[in-house]
């Protein structure tokens, strides 16, 4: 890595965003004969918000799922704060200070929201089981603890109302929100996002982005977010990073990258004349 | 007390026991099933496997004697010692955490994120698996169980209750056997440790995330290979406890695996996700049995209702509350 590597960087609006927190390097990913990443390489940096984009199929979630440890690339390395990620299993990235949230929501259904958010805080659990079991001095107050990061992240999310239902009866644009909240207790270094938008309506959509720009802005946490909504993209993130059939197109700011033609081409059709 | 009462009391009682032992039974379900959504088919089998176990440590039995005969020609079956009862159930204990790794190992991390009617399909092979392993290993013969716990009927209680009757009527007083007794006061440290374990524990919550959305749990750091070890392990030691009890009072033979099918009509009482819906659900069946053979089965209907009635009492249940007393009512949003 190179020294610019450890230094802030200004981007064409004016904010600072810090030096590089994850670098993605030449990851190659493959399904049998299928090659969903081809050779990509690219970083994420301290308090950005980092936009991953592409067509269908292009290998945004895959990418996704290989920084949070779901997929093993065949080839390539991730480095995180300078250090060669190891093969590592999903619950240890997630002890790292990695949380995401998925595409198709994976709440626990069957839980209250407040519980659903309190598991977002197992990785600062730490007290021994039979502690907790006789909620012993030391169980007690880190539950406190704990309670009242959730509690904060309630509010911060205006879902003081749905606090005590069963995710699985809130509706579609809540249910997004309470994985965000499941993700934020975890107080992560770096969050993922995996369409945090898709299928919300514009209020929603607005909603979300305010949240994710405040989680940035308040908590200073680090986002690298898979988006379709091109106006949303524009709109929130720092760095984009552009992806069609596996292969890393573009790279930049938005402004960069709405300008790049190969970009052009792979969202609007390349015309062979 | 009129002798009528005295006997419905007495009927009452042993019912309440004999309800103890089935709920012993259905926890183990109802632990594995909370944790990892899967209906353990293995329960039953897991019991009469532990009971073996138990039974064939404490004799001092060569594991696999007959294997090893017929194979080298030797002829191997004990080593010649006995092992204490407390020793012997520490090192079965022992046994069934390796068995509980083994079959998370072999058999689970490569159903991860599979639908629930595949992980059951995988534990009815598991079965029939176990119940062969099992002969293999300690031999299929019947044997008798002796933890050194105390049974036959209690002279206390016959002598206390005899007294009860009204003056003038012959009444020789209650038999209750002392080694229900025992079974009553083990399984209710048992089910108190294991509910406040569930509720009140990370763990428990982890086991409950886990039963809800695999991938979610990995997300947010919960390790599900050490979850399901956790719970197998329980559950090989709710079995074995289990194994005990009914080892003890009916031998340790094939038959004590389908205690598993009693287990059944229990859960659906009580619901196949709440601790105390076993333990109710397997009171009542219990309960409910012995009184309505003495109630009716035996005097109008010819008896032997003991074994058909848990049976008729589940299916009004599917009918009309399909989610039993206490599990969870199914959520969906369409």
């Amino acid at each position: 890595m190179n020294d610019m590597n450890h230094d802030s960087y200004v981007t064409p609006d004016g904010r600072t965003i810090g030096p590089v927190m994850m670098e993605v390097q030449n990851i190659t990913l493959r399904f049998g004969g299928v090659v969903a990443i081809k050779d990509i390489s690219f970083d994420i940096r301290e308090g950005e918000i980092r936009a991953i984009i592409g067509p269908n199929g292009a290998g945004k979630s895959s990418m996704l799922n290989v920084i949070n440890g779901f997929y093993h690339p065949q080839e390539g390395g991730i480095y995180f704060r300078g250090e060669k990620r190891g093969p590592m299993k999903p619950y240890q990235i997630a002890q790292q200070g990695i949380a995401r949230t998925f595409q198709n929501i994976a709440l626990f259904k069957g839980m209250s929201t407040l519980d659903n958010i309190m598991t977002g805080r197992f990785t600062h659990m730490k007290a021994p089981v039979w502690k907790q079991a006789l909620w012993h001095g030391e169980a007690e107050r880190e539950e406190i603890e704990n309670r009242e990061v959730v509690e904060k992240i309630i509010d911060f999310l205006e879902i003081q109302a749905i606090r005590k239902t069963p995710v699985g009866r809130l509706p579609y644009g809540l249910q997004k929100r309470v994985e965000l909240g499941r993700a934020l207790a975890a107080e992560p270094k770096l969050l993922l996002l995996d369409e945090p938008m898709a299928g919300m309506n514009v209020e929603e959509k607005e909603d979300m982005s305010r949240f994710i720009l405040d989680v940035n802005d308040e908590f200073g946490t680090t986002i690298a977010l898979i988006e379709h909504d091109m106006g949303v993209v524009m709109d929130i993130s720092d760095r984009v990073v552009v992806l069609d059939y596996g292969r890393k197109i573009g790279d930049g700011t938005p402004a960069e990258v709405i300008a790049n033609p190969e970009v052009i081409d792979a969202y609007l059709g390349v015309s062979h004349d | 007390m009129p002798i009528w009462l005295l006997n419905t009391l007495e009927v009452s009682i042993n019912g309440l026991m004999t309800g103890v032992l089935y709920s012993l039974v259905a926890l183990g379900f109802v632990l594995i099933f909370k944790s990892s959504g899967v209906f353990n088919y293995a329960q039953g089998v897991m019991a009469l496997f532990a009971a073996q176990s138990l039974v064939g440590i404490q004799t001092g039995q060569v594991p696999f004697a007959h294997l090893i005969n017929a194979i080298t020609g030797l002829h191997v079956s004990r080593f010649g010692f006995d092992v204490p009862s407390i020793l012997a159930i520490i090192l079965t204990t022992l046994v069934m955490v390796v068995f509980a790794w083994v079959v998370v190992r072999v058999i689970m991390v490569r159903l991860v994120n599979q639908e629930p009617i595949i992980l059951f399909m995988a534990t009815i092979g598991l079965a029939y698996f176990m119940e062969g392993f099992g002969d293999l290993m300690w031999g299929a013969e019947l044997k008798s169980l002796d933890v050194g716990l105390p049974s036959g009927g209690s002279f206390w209680i016959e002598d206390v209750t005899a007294q009860w009757a009204r003056e003038g009527e012959t009444y020789w007083g209650m038999y209750v056997d002392t080694l229900d007794i025992w079974a009553t006061v083990i399984a209710v440290f048992l089910v108190a440790g294991l509910t406040i374990f569930a509720q009140y524990t990370k763990a428990g919550t982890a086991m409950r995330a886990v039963a809800d959305d695999h991938q979610a749990a990995l997300s947010v750091g919960i390790s599900l290979n050490r979850i399901w070890i956790m719970v197998w392990s329980i559950a090989g030691f709710v079995a074995l406890v289990a194994g005990i009890m009914w080892g003890a009072k009916s031998g340790v033979q094939f038959s004590l695996s389908l205690i598993a099918l009693k287990a059944l009509p229990v859960l659906m009482l009580g619901g196949f996700t709440s601790i105390p819906g076993a333990i109710v659900g397997g009171l009542i069946i219990g309960m409910g049995e012995k009184l309505f053979e003495f109630a009716i089965g035996a005097p109008f209907l010819g008896g032997a209702t003991e074994n058909w009635f848990a049976y008729v009492l589940a299916l009004l249940f599917l009918v009309f509350r399909p989610q039993g007393l206490f599990g969870d009512k199914i959520i969906e949003r369409v």
